[in-house]
C-alpha cells in the first residue's frame, strides 16, 4: 500500500527567510508520527503546507496519492481552483494550538458547521453524528456551551471533534497542547491516544515527549529546516545519533 | 487560623450632600422649563398640534424615511464593496478604493449635494451605446439628458449614499480586521470556500463591532437628510415644515413639529439596535458575564 503522506524536497520561504530547506518523509497509513524540534525549526509550517495553507516553493506532497494543491497533466503542474483545493482540505483534519473554535457558535453548531455549509449534509442529521462525536470526546454534557464557557482542554476537544466530523483521512495537530494549563494537557492526549487507537493517521508537532513514546510510531527531529533524525520514538529519545537531538533532549527531557 | 465569625459589617454609609444638591438643582431647573415653555406663547402648542399631523408633513416625513432607507442601503453595499476592496491583492482596487475614501469623507456633504445637483449643468447629457454609429438619425444606444433620467429625490439618493458610503467603509473595514485570522484559517482548514467562511464565520463576528457605529450612522443620515435642500430637494421634513411656516409667519411650532418627528424616528431606530446589538453578541456576552 502506497503511504498516506509523502513529502519530497519539500521548500519553503517567507521572503528572504528560507524556512523549509527540503524536507522529504513518509507517513504510512494508521500511522502516528510526531515532530520535535526547536521553536523556528519549521515543524508548524510543514504541517501547514500538507493541507495547502501555505504554498511550497519546490517538491512535492501528496496524501492518499493525490497531489496537494495541484493537478498534474502531462508533466505541467496547474493550480488547482479554490473550490477544489478546499475539498482537498476538508479530507485533511486540523488542530490549532489557539483552538480556534467559532466564538460566535455553541459547541454543537462549532462541530455541525462544517457537515452543513461544506457537505452539504442536512441539519438533523448533521446534529445526531455532531452529538456522537463530542459523546467521543467526553463533552456530551457539553452541546449547547459557547467556546468562553469551556475549559482549555474542553475547547480543545470540540476543536478535534469538529476536525473529526469532516471524517478526514488524515489529522494534523499543532501543538495542540502547548496553550494548556498544565492540568488540563491530559484530556486532549487521551482523547488523541483513542483517535490514535482507532487506526486515525495523525502526524502531531509536540512537546509532549511522553505521549510521543508512548502513542507514535515514529518520531522526527527537525532543527533548522531540516530532518535532522528520524526513527522509533523509543530508540531517538533513549540512543539519539546527532548532536543536535542530544542537545534538544537535553534540554526538554 | 480562618475567621468563623461571619457577622456582616455595620456602618453609616458615607453622606453625599453635594450629590444631592446638585441634583435637586437641575431637577428643580428642568421643571422651571417645562412648566414656562408649556405657557409661553412663542411655542404655540395649539399650531404645533395642528401641524404634528397635518397629511403634508406626514408625506414629508415618509419621505426623510425613504431618503434615509435608500441612502444607507446603498452606502451600506458600497461601503462593503469598498472595505473588501482595500483587503484585496489587486493593487488598482486599493488604490481605487483610497481615493474614493479620500475623497467623500473628505469633503462636506453639504458641499457634495450642491455639486450633485449641478450634475445636469455640468454632464448635459449621457449616453450608453457605441458613439457616432447612426442609423437613419437613430442613436445606437441609450440617450438621455441627466435631469430626464434623475429626479430630484434620487440625485439626494445618490449624494448622501456617495457620502456615507466612505464613512461606511471605514466602519466595515474595522470590523473585518477585528476577525483573528486564525478564525478564517480554521474555517478554511475544514474545506470551508472563501465565501462561506466570510458569510458564516467573519462577518458574523465583525458584526458585533460593525452595528453599534452603523446604528450611529443611520441616526445621523436621518438627520443629514435635511441637508437636501442643497440639491434642492424641498419634499423632505425640513424642507417641507419650513415652507408651510413661510406661510403662517410662525416658524418656531413647526421647527418643534419637525424635530418631534426626528426624535420619534430616532427613538425607534435605538429601540431596534438594541435588540440586533443583543443578537450578533452571541458567545460573546457570555465571555462578559464570565469575567464579572
Amino acid at each position: 500500500m502506497t503511504p498516506m503522506v509523502i513529502a519530497e524536497e519539500v521548500h519553503k520561504s517567507f521572503g528572504s527567510n528560507h524556512v523549509l530547506r527540503g524536507i522529504s518523509l513518509e507517513v504510512a497509513h494508521g500511522e502516528v508520527m510526531c515532530l520535535v524540534g526547536p521553536s523556528g525549526s519549521g515543524k508548524s509550517t510543514f504541517l501547514r503546507c500538507i493541507n495547502h495553507l501555505e504554498k511550497i516553493n519546490s517538491g512535492r506532497i501528496t496524501v492518499d496519492g493525490t497531489l496537494i494543491g495541484y493537478r498534474e497533466h502531462a508533466g505541467k503542474l496547474y493550480e488547482l481552483k479554490a473550490r477544489e483545493a478546499a475539498t482537498q482540505r476538508s479530507g485533511i483534519g486540523m488542530v490549532f494550538q489557539k483552538f480556534n473554535l467559532f466564538p460566535h457558535m455553541t459547541a454543537l453548531e462549532n462541530v455541525t458547521v462544517g457537515m452543513v455549509r461544506v457537505q452539504g449534509i442536512n441539519t438533523s442529521d448533521a446534529q445526531v453524528e455532531s452529538k456522537k462525536l463530542l459523546a467521543r470526546v467526553g463533552l456530551a454534557e457539553k452541546l449547547y456551551h459557547y467556546p468562553a464557557h469551556l475549559s482549555g482542554g474542553q475547547q480543545q476537544r470540540v476543536a478535534i471533534a469538529r476536525s473529526l466530523a469532516m471524517k478526514p483521512q488524515l489529522m494534523l495537530f499543532d501543538e495542540p497542547t502547548s496553550a494548556l494549563d498544565p492540568e488540563l494537557v491530559g484530556e486532549v492526549l487521551d482523547v488523541m491516544k483513542e483517535l490514535a487507537a482507532s487506526g486515525m493517521t495523525m502526524i502531531v508537532v509536540t512537546h509532549e515527549m511522553g505521549f510521543a513514546r508512548e502513542v507514535a510510531d515514529s518520531l522526527v527531529f527537525m532543527d533548522g529546516g531540516v530532518v535532522v533524525e528520524a526513527g522509533k520514538p523509543v530508540e531517538i529519545l533513549s540512543n539519539p545519533t546527532q548532536e543536535r537531538t542530544k542537545s534538544f533532549l537535553s534540554k526538554v527531557l | 487560623m480562618p475567621s468563623t465569625n461571619h457577622e456582616p459589617i455595620k456602618a453609616v454609609p458615607l453622606r453625599h450632600p453635594i450629590r444631592w444638591a446638585v441634583a435637586l438643582f437641575l431637577v428643580a431647573i428642568s421643571a422651571a422649563f417645562v412648566v414656562d415653555a408649556s405657557h409661553r406663547g412663542a411655542y404655540d402648542w395649539k399650531a404645533f398640534a395642528q401641524y404634528i399631523f397635518d397629511p403634508r408633513v406626514v408625506k414629508a416625513a415618509g419621505v426623510t424615511l425613504a431618503l434615509t432607507a435608500l441612502s444607507m442601503f446603498f452606502a451600506i453595499i458600497l461601503g462593503v464593496s469598498f472595505a473588501v476592496m482595500r483587503r484585496s491583492p489587486n493593487p488598482v482596487f486599493r488604490a481605487v478604493s483610497w481615493l474614493f475614501i479620500w475623497a467623500f469623507r473628505g469633503t462636506p456633504v453639504y458641499v457634495q449635494l450642491v455639486f450633485w445637483g449641478l450634475l445636469s449643468t455640468i454632464y448635459h447629457s449621457f449616453f450608453i451605446g457605441i458613439p457616432d454609429i447612426h442609423f437613419h438619425n437613430f442613436y445606437l444606444g441609450f440617450h438621455q439628458t441627466i435631469s430626464q433620467q434623475f429626479s430630484l429625490f434620487w440625485i439626494a439618493v445618490i449624494g448622501l449614499s456617495l457620502n456615507e458610503a466612505a464613512y461606511m467603509a471605514e466602519i466595515v473595514r474595522a470590523g473585518l480586521l477585528s476577525v483573528d485570522s486564525g478564525q478564517e484559517e480554521a474555517a478554511t482548514a475544514i474545506g470551508m470556500s472563501w465565501w462561506t467562511t466570510m458569510r458564516y464565520v467573519v462577518i458574523p463576528q465583525a458584526m458585533r463591532i460593525i452595528i453599534p457605529p452603523t446604528g450611529n450612522e443611520i441616526v445621523s443620515m436621518l438627520k443629514t437628510t435635511s441637508l437636501v435642500t442643497a440639491v434642492p430637494l424641498v419634499t423632505d421634513l425640513y424642507a417641507r415644515t419650513r415652507d408651510i411656516s413661510t406661510e403662517t409667519y410662525n416658524p418656531i411650532p413647526l421647527l418643534l413639529v419637525a424635530s418631534a418627528w426626528y426624535l420619534f424616528f430616532t427613538t425607534v431606530l435605538m429601540i431596534i439596535q438594541y435588540f440586533v446589538e443583543k443578537r450578533f453578541a452571541r458567545g460573546h456576552s457570555a465571555l462578559i458575564a464570565m469575567a464579572s
